[in-house]
């Protein structure tokens, strides 16, 4: 069965990286076909734990408008359509901010004399291979860049059907986390027991329930701080999934790039409960009760 | 001459908006006969992004050939200065008192942007 998990959060630092990265490796470990694709390109980070080998790697580009000046007639039809107001026809010559389009195509499709082209510019790079037993893909946005939903799309193009796909979603809750979690069967959203963690996790949960997504969440740092995470979960019906206990042992292996289901026998147990909880979620269901709001 | 000031309200002896691109209006005024018109500049005070683009191009359609306003970015400065029009940043006080700077030529043209984008 294809599945694609979403491991997500509100805020940033609660432990998604850490939470899938070693879901991967326990999922691979068990025999399931994976493929754990870093949708954070902005700053991806995954590999650092599971030192894959690239063996493609490619552009990633985006169509942006060129300008034939000689057909423009500076109607400003284009500048009309711009929601993002990236074209602005002046008497000389139409000028575009790259940095403002989204490359959308509106201007070429409303141009009455055809003439605004596609060009191509390069947003980020793809790369692919193998990691301890499973695929990994992650995109890496350029400097500067702002077109961040368009390279997550790509990584994601790279899933193929019958993969046991894990993706590490953007912090947040804007555009670049609404692209990673599109398509995914299922949301795993990491916080941690801090008033920040839950106001944040909160908002996950909203945005989470508007792209009707089941969820679940787990609690890192488990116990250095209260219940009100879990407090929250009761009220909303939402599945408290296994925790990962806050610990020096986990941090120092963190620091070191290490998973931690390698080093620390105590969480290779919570990573296959976890993953037998999420598993057993997608089989069935119904079997959790969902509030909608 | 026509010259466009950034504006907090339609009113000669209203403060300049130290805005440009998402100053409330703009004030166009003819130095010759000394009357004025008031720009509506909402859909550029409201723009989620690019609103320095939207307001340049609202100011280069008037036919002003200068602008009087407190801080003026990259993109919008850039559009002006390609439709010909001079610009003036670090302008403070009321409409009124700026507009007799600029005749009197107390004013030195920006030359360049003032700020970042998105300042």
């Amino acid at each position: 069965m294809a599945v694609k998990i979403a491991v997500a959060s509100g805020k940033g630092g609660t432990g998604k990286t850490t939470v899938a990265t070693n879901l991967a490796a326990v999922a691979a470990g068990a025999g399931r076909p994976v493929h754990l694709c870093d949708c954070d390109v902005e700053e991806p980070n995954a590999h650092l734990f599971v030192r894959p080998e690239f063996d493609e790697r490619r552009d990633v580009t985006v169509a942006l408008p060129v300008v034939d000046v000689g057909l423009c007639e500076h109607c400003g039809a284009c500048a009309e359509i711009c929601a993002f107001n990236a074209i602005a026809p002046m008497p000389e010559r139409t000028v575009i901010f790259e940095d403002l389009c989204h490359a959308c195509g509106g201007c070429r499709l409303v141009c009455p004399n055809g003439a605004i082209s596609d060009g191509s510019k390069r947003i980020g790079r793809l790369e692919t291979g193998a990691a301890r037993g499973f695929r990994f893909t992650h995109g890496r946005l350029d400097i500067g860049q702002v077109r961040v939903p368009p390279l997550i799309e790509a990584v994601q193009a790279l899933e193929k059907p019958g993969e046991f796909v894990i993706r590490d979603a953007p912090p947040g809750v804007t555009c670049p986390t609404v692209a990673a979690l599109r398509g995914a069967d299922f949301a795993l959203l990491v916080t941690e027991p801090t008033p920040f963690g839950l106001h944040d996790l909160a908002a996950a949960v909203e945005l989470v329930r508007a792209l009707a997504l089941p969820c679940g969440v787990v609690v890192n740092r488990d116990g250095a701080g209260d219940d009100r995470v879990a407090r929250y979960c009761a009220d909303e019906g939402i599945q408290l999934l296994p925790g990962i206990p806050f610990s020096r042992d986990v941090a120092r292996a963190v620091s070191r790039g290490e998973l931690i289901v390698d080093v620390l026998p105590e969480m290779r147990e919570i990573f296959v409960s976890l993953l037998d909880a999420v598993t057993e979620r997608l089989d069935h269901p119904d079997t959790v009760r969902e509030v909608r709001t | 001459m026509k010259v466009i000031v950034s504006a907090r309200n339609n009113d000669l002896d209203g403060e300049v908006d130290p805005r440009f691109g998402r100053g409330v209006c703009f004030l166009l005024i003819d130095l010759e006969s000394d009357d004025y018109e008031t720009i509506d500049n909402s859909s550029g005070a409201g723009a989620t992004q690019g609103a320095g683009v939207l307001a340049a191009q609202k100011v280069a359609a008037t036919g002003a050939k200068a602008v009087l306003t407190g801080h003026c970015g990259p993109k919008a400065y850039n559009l002006l200065d390609e439709a010909g029009i001079t610009v003036y940043t670090g302008i403070e006080g009321t409409v009124r008192e700026a507009v007799a700077r600029f005749r009197a030529g107390e004013l030195e043209s920006a030359g360049n942007a003032d700020v970042d984008s998105h300042w």
